[in-house]
Order: structure tokens, then C-alpha cells, then sequence
């Protein structure tokens, strides 16, 4: 119940900020519009490159435009305030409490996803369907997999991102491993073009490793692109790697903690 | 010293003594900076990446081959580039609104938007800047280089630094109407610079006009590279275009300024 109270309060505190959301919708949509253009031109060129149609591909930018802030694949999230509060100290309080820092930080992030999909989510995608050839999941059960799958891809973005914010134990400064994590982030979950477009052995790591399940896997769950039960097998793979993560950042916090005490605070 | 002599250069001295302040404050934390620059580099880097993957599956987009995108994705990469380093912080002058920090600018003798720009400088940006320059030294061995041509070079590498500085700087100011929506700005700086990675010729002749004559971004790269590459306009529009980047440049800078003196005359302090 705690967790849920925590989540809810991440929601109403991200909703405070009317003037952001709309600016950030406008500007998803125009790189939505930019990406259209320039994967309509690719499958001109190639009428079934990676296996997608010229609509599957369509559909793949506005599905990328509107979980990227739900994810918060470039970093933000309840992670960025765990990073500052390293720096400045104030994590000694959020050790103090007598509930896990894993766990509240957790909940905030995935309430903050949560305003996020409903509006960065659903806004962009609105103006894709009006603007564009936009494909829809093909029954109930595409739709289900999908909605089940978000909230492992949110887990596995903020496990990365949390690991990202625990650099600042050591560094301090957790700006620099940011930046370069969320340069990784953005080009090996399919952000800057799907992974199936990506070719031999290449293709082979990238869906391999736990950026895909952020962004591909979702994607290609809406396009149904999972014969069967390969569907289950692509949320265990999301699955496996969001409690694998999870494991290493309770891992990377205890010899954290440690550290902290050490300095004596 | 005497202060005459150097009237004019007074905030471009004012403007390197900060940014040389903030480069030494970068280095206080030596692992975290590398890791930024390196960082940046690889943002753009596979962004390119992503580009010549993309060539995987097809010979041309929109009738260009990979080394003429290269071309064009090297220049508006360089120009964001230097312009991203030059300008700073103006992107995030809503929250020296709402901080109060830019009241504390005011009273001080140095012009606002000079303190503006060299706040937070970054050296950052010159992994971008190097990445860009790289593909686009690949792309140019295969240009058919005349004087004139080189000549249109250069004159495209620093219009594209002032008409993104003006982009920058322009709509930063909507920050003072309403501060937390610097987001709104994205969609006209790396969405002009994300659109112009590619040939102008996969977009409907619309938003080519609109890139042309509302918001000059066409001329950061399209038509000079037009003329470097030697191609006809796919979409018909005359050659005297190809030359016209130094006069969209001064027209979007000019105009960009008096946004900001509008901008900063309707600032009224967040104030108690």
C-alpha cells in the first residue's frame, strides 16, 4: 500500500507541470512526423526491409515517439532526484527510512510512467493516427501483451537508470555515465531504427541485450509480430532481465550503503 | 587599460573569461566530464551508425546515395555543433527566471545574453563537433572541389552555426511567457537538425517550402550541398538559392535578437 501511495504522489507531482507536457507532446510529434517521412522513403526503397511494411514501420515511430518519455530512455525519472541527492548528501535520509530505497524509488518512477503514457503517451499517438497510416494491434490478445509489457519495460529502463544514479556513490558526478548510458540506451533499444533492421551479428546482440525490452519488444508486441507463444516468450524475456537488473542494483547498493558509512555519512 | 579600445570586444572578452571559469569547473569531477564528452561523441556517432545501417537495406533515400547524406548529415552536424557550444545555457533560461539568478545578471556590466551564453559553456560539444566533422571530411573526398565550391564551404559551415545560434536563442525566449516549456524549442533546434540529416527530397514539397521561406533551416545544408554535390533541385526551385545561406543567416539572426530584446524588455522579475 505504501508503494502505491508513493506512485501516486510521483503521478499528481509530474501533472503539476501543464506547460512542459505540452510542449513536450508538440515536440514528439514533429520528431514522429521528421521519422515518418524518413522511414516511408526507406520502405519506398525496400518494400519489406526487417519484415515490416511500409504502415508497420509508420506505426514503429509513433510507438517509439510515445513510450520514450515513458520509459524515460535518456534518463529523468525518480532516478535523476536519487543521482542529486547522492551528490548533496540527502540520501542518508532515503537510507534512514524504514522501507527500501529500491522499492520507493521503484514506485515513484513507475507513477511517474504512468502520467507520462497517459498523456506523452496517448497524445502523440492521437496525432499519428490522424496524420498517418497507423496500424492498430490485431486482436484483444496483442493489445493485452502489450499493456502487460510496459510496465516490465518501465522496470527495465529504471534498474539501468538506477545503476546509472549509484555511479554518483563513487564519482559524485553522475552526469557523464548519463549521457553515455543514454546514448546506448537510445540506439540499442530500437530507438533510432528498429532493431530488425539491424544486420548479422549486429542484430543478433542487439535484441539480445536488455535495451531491446524497453522499446523493440514493446513495438513488436502492438504489431504482433510474435508468432503464438512466442508472445509469452518476449515478455519472459523482459521478464528475466528486469529481475536480473533489479538484482545487481540491490547488489550495488549494499556496497554503497557500505560506503557511505564508511565516510561517515 | 585604456576601456575605449576595446568597446567592442569588451563582451567577447567578457564571454571567454566565464566559459574558461566553467571548463575548470567541469574538471572538478576529471571522470564524469571524459565520460561526458565521450558520451555526447557517441550520441551523434550512432546516430550515424543508424544511418549507414539503414543502407543495409537500400541503395538510396530520396535519391541520394549514402555518401551525399553523409555530406549533408556532416554539415548540419557541425553547425548545430559550434552553435550548441557557442549559445550554452539560453536553452534553460526559464529556470533563471524562475531561480531569480537571471534578476542577479541584470545588475551586472556585462550585456545579459553574453552572460547567458558563456554560463555553464561546455566543452562537451566538441565531441559532436568532431564526430560531424569526421563524416563529413569522409563525405567531401568525394566532392568535385572547384574554388567556388569551397568557397560555398565555408560560407555554409558558419551561416548553419548562426541560423541554429538564432534557433536557439529565438525560441528559448518563449521561456519568458512561460517558463517550464524549454521542451517546445527541441522540436525547431534538433528537430531541424534531425530533418536536415536527411535529403530535403523525402519530405512533401510543403514542408520544403515551409523550411525554405518560414523558417530558413533548408539553407543550413540542403541548398549549399545541392550545389557542392552539383545536383538539380529535386523540387525544382532556382540555383540562386544555392547561394543564399549568409543572407538567410543574417536575416534569422537579426531576427532572433529582437525576439530576445522583446523577450527580456517583458521580463518582469519572479520578484517577491
Amino acid at each position: 500500500m505504501l508503494h502505491v501511495a508513493v506512485a501516486t504522489r510521483a503521478f499528481r507531482r509530474y501533472s503539476t507541470y501543464t506547460a512542459a507536457t505540452m510542449a513536450g507532446i508538440f515536440t514528439n510529434s514533429v520528431f514522429g512526423v521528421i521519422y515518418s517521412f524518413a522511414y516511408l522513403a526507406l520502405w519506398h526503397e525496400n518494400h519489406d526491409a526487417g519484415g515490416y511494411d511500409a504502415t508497420d514501420a509508420v506505426t514503429y515511430v509513433w510507438l517509439g515517439q510515445a513510450l520514450l518519455m515513458t520509459v524515460a530512455l535518456w534518463g529523468g525519472g525518480t532516478t535523476d532526484d536519487l543521482a542529486e541527492r547522492i551528490r548533496t548528501g540527502d540520501v542518508a535520509i532515503d537510507l534512514y527510512r524504514p522501507v527500501g530505497l529500491l522499492g520507493w524509488y521503484l514506485a515513484g518512477d513507475l507513477g511517474r510512467a504512468t502520467y507520462h503514457l497517459l498523456t506523452r503517451g496517448l497524445a502523440p499517438t492521437f496525432i499519428g493516427i490522424l496524420l498517418f497510416d497507423i496500424r492498430m494491434p490485431a486482436g484483444p490478445l496483442a493489445a493485452a501483451a502489450f499493456l502487460v509489457s510496459l510496465p516490465l519495460a518501465v522496470t527495465v529502463s529504471f534498474a539501468l537508470r538506477f545503476l546509472v544514479a549509484a555511479t554518483a556513490f563513487w564519482l559524485l558526478d553522475a552526469s557523464g555515465p548519463r549521457v553515455l548510458s543514454g546514448a546506448l540506451a537510445l540506439f540499442f533499444s530500437g530507438m533510432v531504427l528498429p532493431l530488425v533492421l539491424f544486420p548479422g551479428w549486429l542484430g543478433t546482440l542487439a535484441t539480445a541485450l536488455p535495451w531491446s525490452a524497453i522499446i523493440q519488444v514493446p513495438n513488436d508486441l502492438w504489431l504482433g509480430q510474435y508468432p503464438g507463444a512466442d508472445v509469452l516468450a518476449a515478455i519472459g524475456f523482459q521478464l528475466a532481465w528486469a529481475l536480473a537488473l533489479l538484482a545487481c542494483c540491490a547488489l550495488v547498493l549494499r556496497a554503497a550503503t557500505r560506503k557511505v558509512v564508511l565516510q561517515g555519512g | 587599460m585604456a576601456d575605449g579600445s576595446l568597446g567592442v570586444l569588451a563582451p567577447a572578452r567578457s564571454y571567454v573569461d566565464i566559459a574558461v571559469l566553467w571548463v575548470r569547473a567541469a574538471w572538478a569531477y576529471p571522470t564524469s566530464f571524459l565520460m561526458l564528452i565521450l558520451g555526447s561523441l557517441l550520441i551523434t556517432a550512432l546516430d550515424f551508425v543508424g544511418i549507414w545501417v539503414m543502407f543495409a537495406s537500400i541503395d538510396t533515400l530520396g535519391g541520394f546515395g549514402l555518401r551525399e547524406i553523409a555530406l549533408l548529415y556532416g554539415a548540419t552536424g557541425v553547425g548545430i555543433g559550434f552553435a550548441d557550444t557557442l549559445i550554452g545555457s539560453v536553452e534553460r533560461i526559464g529556470i533563471y527566471v524562475r531561480t531569480g539568478r537571471l534578476d542577479q545578471m541584470l545588475t551586472k556590466p556585462v550585456p545579459l545574453l553574453v552572460q547567458v551564453c558563456a554560463d555553464q559553456f561546455t566543452l562537451r560539444r566538441l565531441g559532436r563537433i568532431s564526430q560531424a566533422g569526421i563524416v563529413f571530411g569522409w563525405a567531401a573526398t568525394y566532392v568535385d572541389w572547384t574554388p567556388a565550391r569551397v568557397l560555398v564551404a565555408l560560407m555554409m559551415v558558419v551561416s548553419s552555426t548562426v541560423i541554429f545560434f538564432a534557433l536557439f536563442t529565438g525560441f528559448s525566449c518563449i521561456q519568458f511567457w512561460t517558463t517550464d516549456s524549454s521542451e517546445f524549442a527541441n522540436a525547431f533546434t534538433y528537430g531541424g537538425n534531425t530533418m536536415t540529416e536527411y535529403p530535403l527530397s523525402i519530405f512533401p514539397r510543403e514542408i520544403m517550402l515551409a523550411l525554405t521561406f518560414v523558417l530558413p533551416i533548408a539553407f543550413v545544408n540542403w541548398y549549399p550541398c545541392l550545389y557542392l554535390l552539383g545536383r538539380e533541385d529535386p523540387f525544382g526551385l532556382p540555383t540562386w538559392l544555392q547561394f543564399c545561406s549568409p543572407i538567410a543567416a543574417v536575416v534569422s539572426l537579426a531576427g532572433a535578437l529582437l525576439i530576445w530584446r522583446s523577450g527580456v524588455r517583458h521580463y518582469t522579475s519572479t520578484g517577491s
